[in-house]
């Protein structure tokens, strides 16, 4: 094993190997959930330093270490950090993860030596699947996310969660048991299922069969049947990490290995993959802007923000690329926190649903000081970090099409609808039924998850460069243009 | 005059493995009459426990010392490291089957029960070496005929002295046509031995033959009986229900190996000259098993019957694996039944604990909340499940993954998509059995009267090393399947 990667090892192995420490090792209930915190929190300090190791000016893939697992079908572990974009994602996951963590031990989830386990386990197979670098590898890690997932929406949900889980599984195992039949033919032709010495292949149907899996698990319209009901049935903390990180996943998939492995399906299937994009992106937003509830409302306005997303990848230039990436992070902290507020206002009102809800903000000052500054920073107020993300989004995708840029800046106006219509029905107009004079504003630990996050979004507002700048390396985006053209 | 009776030169340690658990049953059939009543099942399960562990240690050595494969015994059995492998995995069920076996409610005939898991053992690994149409056909009924009667041993059960009816009716008709498949062969070629065979096939022009032909169909229904394939597995749910749940575990893993490994070894040797025409036929058994299994298992309430419909499928993924006809496939096959046997006799000692608290039968309601009241076979049935549906981190998910390729290097595309299909459908009932452990509403929850956890230690070590070589196969497939890859190269693949 090469010894200079162990980071990213280090990454997968914290929170998997955290999971079974709860689960198998006898400790006092109190002990569980600070446990699995601290480990949430270790495994943030891991990132840190894989920050400081890694070169962004050599771009490429470092951090990599590999291993043999099975060489009658050339398939090895092999993990590292592939490009900066690699590297933010993991950094998106371990900080999303460990707030959500935090939140459950703030609620005092019940049965929490198999809920900590299940987060911590969903920490690790997602920051696998954003680090492998062999095709089964990545499906296995893929897969491994689905478990957690659907026994934690399934066993700490809400009233209708056996229809969310069942929805929410059939959709995603479809598409995933599609990709893998696709990573078999890969695998098997090429002779290797390794996504660095693998060459590409001018296959549609691969293309097709990875770019399905992506686009229900993003959602990209028409595939969001699943997510209305997984985003409102999940706690509030599986469903930030649901719409901030396991989301992101998708869009990774097509920079990683779509651009890179198939730029004839790329090629073939633009248009289309924009054109579905586009339309979810109005869509996700006009649903957004009609949902009856504060979930609905972040739900759907996630998947009009996965559109906008896979609008700047499918521009492949350096500009629609480097800001996907940075509003992958905007997204992911942005939906992150709200949901959290969100699960704290059904807490204090026992319903989300908009009619009930009102007059938040009187006596209140912190909650509706944290929506608020969220709210502004989701409908991309100029000179916040996601006004940065989408600018370059919609400058990178005017090349492929000044129509694409249109339909974008609409869904600008859009998201300024949604996110002050639900502002002001949470926050303002008066007092609704459910909300009660004795309702609390946010308590300190509350403030203690959800500030650090906001902290962040402001620190990329100030600095946007900061990502988009070290998502690719100089002219990797032009070799994705560029391998199209030679497939052409 | 005896000494004038030409007697072929016995290899013993080729045919070790299934001395000694006829050994074994001998003793327990001593025990039966000579120790009294109190001490009867403890001395007759560690005799068979006994007995398994001598026939894992000597097939471990049969598979070390047979690099080379060889006919011994006037060619009546193969020593090979195919033979080997599949004792090693039968041995290992049935150690394992004496563990769930430890607390079933016997009324009589304690020592009978462990004879016949000996007997039923042993004739399953004789088979899986078997060389020719004899001895397979001997193989066969040995371990079949204990079968029939284990399923029927508890006697003053309706449901029990039915399904060993059933069984046997249905077996041995089974069994009948594979006889006259047989019979039909030996007419065509004028051989028994399976080399004999292929040799008489090539010399004689014989592939376009009818006769054999025939023959070799009846022979693949005839197997198809053994390994519960669609259209042949009308017996398997109600079999599967009524035997006592100690019996179904033992049975729906081991027989599955001897069976299918016969399948593989017969097909390569003695029909290698007919392989376009079995690989299509064996592709059709598997997807029809894979249709009729997943959605059959899909309106199943009760979790014996649910898991026979999952056997039934899981002999179509298996049939891919033989019907690749390829080297890889031969290894996915292994490897798969390996995981197989694992998962299969680990979620039915689950079931059977669960059974045997609760007093009845064992369905997706009374399962509610069993999860959270019995953390490890909870959490074992919940592997098992992960394991069956094909998702990582267990064996099962890498079986699927080289079955899938073997079909897809034969160029066999659309039997790889028909099986991803399967998969697909198999999850729901899989995660419904989930579901039912972890996710029902409080007020559904039917926690078992008394509150304590019945103490069945053994029980417990048996599917603790189920699931770990269920997640273990999936971090060691390379020592697996370097195991599977030495035994497929007995067969000239």
């Amino acid at each position: 094993m090469n010894a200079h990667g162990w980071i990213t090892t280090t990454l997968i192995l914290v929170p998997l190997g955290g999971a079974l420490l709860i689960w198998l090792i006898p400790m006092p209930r109190v002990w569980i959930a600070p446990t699995a915190l601290l480990i949430s929190l270790f495994e943030i300090a891991f990132w840190i330093e894989a920050v400081a190791r890694f070169d962004f000016d050599k771009g490429g893939l470092q951090e990599s270490s590999q291993l043999t697992w099975f060489t009658d079908l050339g398939v090895s572990y092999h993990v590292g950090m592939f490009e900066g974009y690699t590297l933010w994602l993991v950094g998106l996951t371990t900080v999303v993860t460990a707030a959500s963590v935090a939140y459950g031990v703030w609620v005092g989830r019940d049965r929490p030596r198999a809920y900590y386990g299940l987060m911590l386990f969903l920490t690790g197979a997602i920051v696998g699947v954003f680090t492998a670098q062999d095709l089964l590898l990545f499906y296995v890690f893929w897969e491994a996310m689905l478990i957690p997932l659907y026994v934690l929406i399934g066993a700490w949900g809400g009233p209708r969660r056996l229809q969310a889980t069942i929805t929410f599984v059939v959709y995603t195992m479809v598409g995933s048991l599609v990709m893998l039949a696709a990573v078999i033919v890969y695998g098997l032709q090429q002779g290797t299922f390794s996504m660095i010495t693998g060459g590409t292949s001018s296959s549609d149907w691969l293309f097709l069969g990875f770019a399905i899996a992506f686009i229900v698990k993003a959602p990209i319209f028409p595939f969001h049947g699943w997510l209305p009901d997984a985003y409102r049935e999940s706690p509030a903390e599986v469903s930030a990490v649901l719409s901030g990180v396991v989301s992101k996943v998708a869009a990774f998939g097509f920079l990683r290995i779509c651009f890179s492995l198939f730029p004839v399906g790329v090629h073939d299937f633009r248009t289309p993959l924009l054109v579905l994009a586009a339309i979810g992106l109005v869509y996700g937003s006009l649903l957004a802007f009609r949902a009856p509830d504060i979930r609905g409302v972040i739900a759907y306005s996630s998947m009009a923000q996965m559109g906008l997303i896979t609008l700047g990848l499918f521009a492949t230039n350096d500009l629609g690329v480097d800001g996907a990436v940075l509003q992958m992070v905007n997204h992911g902290l942005i939906s992150a926190i709200l949901f959290l507020l969100a699960g704290g206002i059904e807490r204090r009102a026992a319903t989300g649903q908009f009619d009930r809800l009102g007059g938040f903000a009187r006596g209140r000052p912190a909650l509706a000081t944290m929506l608020m500054a969220t709210g502004v920073i989701a409908l991309a107020v100029p000179g916040s970090t996601a006004f940065a993300g989408e600018f370059a989004i919609l400058a990178g995708v005017f090349q492929q099409g000044w129509g694409y840029a249109v339909v974008g800046a609409i869904a600008i106006v859009l998201a300024a609808m949604y996110v002050l219509r639900m502002i002001s029905a949470v926050l303002h107009e008066k007092a609704g039924p459910a909300v009660s004079e004795a309702a609390l504003d946010l308590r300190h630990a509350e403030l203690a998850i959800v500030v650090p996050l906001l902290a962040l979004l402001l620190f990329l507002s100030a600095w946007p460069a900061a990502i988009s700048d070290r998502a690719t390396s100089a002219g990797a985006a032009a070799g994705y243009a560029q391998a199209e053209e030679a497939a052409k | 005059m005896i000494a004038s009776i030409p007697r072929p030169p016995v290899d013993w340690l080729a045919i070790s493995p299934w001395l000694a658990l006829l050994a074994a049953a001998g003793v327990c059939l001593l025990v039966a009459v000579l120790v009294p009543e109190r001490t009867r099942k403890a001395v007759a399960a560690s005799v068979t426990a006994g007995g398994f562990v001598a026939a894992f240690v000597f097939a471990a050595l049969l598979y070390d010392r047979s690099g080379t494969g060889q006919g011994v015994v006037a060619d009546a059995v193969r020593r090979d490291r195919l033979a080997a492998l599949a004792a090693i995995i039968i041995a290992g069920a049935g150690l394992v089957a004496v563990t769930v076996s430890w607390s079933e409610r016997h009324r009589g005939h304690v020592a009978e029960y462990y004879v016949l898991l000996c007997t039923a053992g042993g004739g399953m690994i004789f088979l899986a070496s078997a060389n020719n149409l004899m001895t397979m056909f001997l193989g066969l009924e040995w371990f079949s005929i204990s079968l029939y009667i284990l399923c029927a041993i508890d006697a003053e059960k309706e449901r029990s002295l039915e399904a060993g009816l059933k069984y046997l009716i249905v077996g041995g008709f089974g069994s009948a046509v594979l006889l006259f498949g047989s019979a039909l062969v030996y007419g065509a070629t004028k051989e028994l031995s399976f080399d004999g065979i292929a040799a008489s096939i090539s010399s004689n022009d014989l592939v376009h033959d009818s006769l054999l032909v025939t023959g070799l169909a009846m022979i693949l229904v005839g197997l198809g009986f053994k390994v519960s394939a669609a259209p042949f597995h009308m017996w398997t749910p109600d079999v599967y229900e009524g035997a006592p749940t100690s019996v179904t575990a033992f049975m729906s893993a081991a027989t599955k190996v001897a069976a299918l490994v016969l399948m593989l070894r017969i097909l390569n040797t003695a029909f290698a000259a007919e392989a376009h025409l079995w690989t299509v036929a064996v592709a059709v058994i598997a997807v029809a098993s894979l249709a009729v299994g997943n959605l059959a298992a899909l309106v199943q309430k009760n979790l014996k019957r649910l898991l026979a419909y999952s056997s039934i499928s899981h002999a179509g993924f298996m049939l891919i694996a033989i019907a690749a006809n390829n080297a890889l496939g031969g290894r996915a096959l292994l490897y798969y039944l390996m995981v197989y046997a694992a998962m299969s006799i680990g979620a039915f000692a689950v079931v059977a604990a669960r059974e045997r608290e609760l007093g009845q039968d064992v369905t997706l309601d009374n399962l509610a909340g069993m999860g959270w009241e019995r953390p490890l076979l909870g959490a074992a049935m919940w592997t098992f499940m992960l394991g069956f549906a094909g998702l990582p981190p267990t064996g099962g998910f890498l079986g699927k993954f080289y079955v899938f390729s073997a079909a897809y290097e034969t160029g066999w595309l659309w039997l790889v998509l028909v099986g991803i299909a399967a998969t697909a459908v198999s999850l729901y009932y899989y995660l419904a059995v989930i579901r039912a452990l972890y996710m029902r509403p409080t007020a559904e929850l039917q926690f078992a009267a008394g509150g304590q956890p019945p103490r069945d230690l053994l029980l417990q070590i048996g599917v603790v090393a189920c699931v770990a070589v269920t997640i273990g196969s999936f971090f060691g497939v390379q020592p697996l399947v370097d195991l599977a890859q030495k035994a497929v190269a007995s067969l000239p693949l």
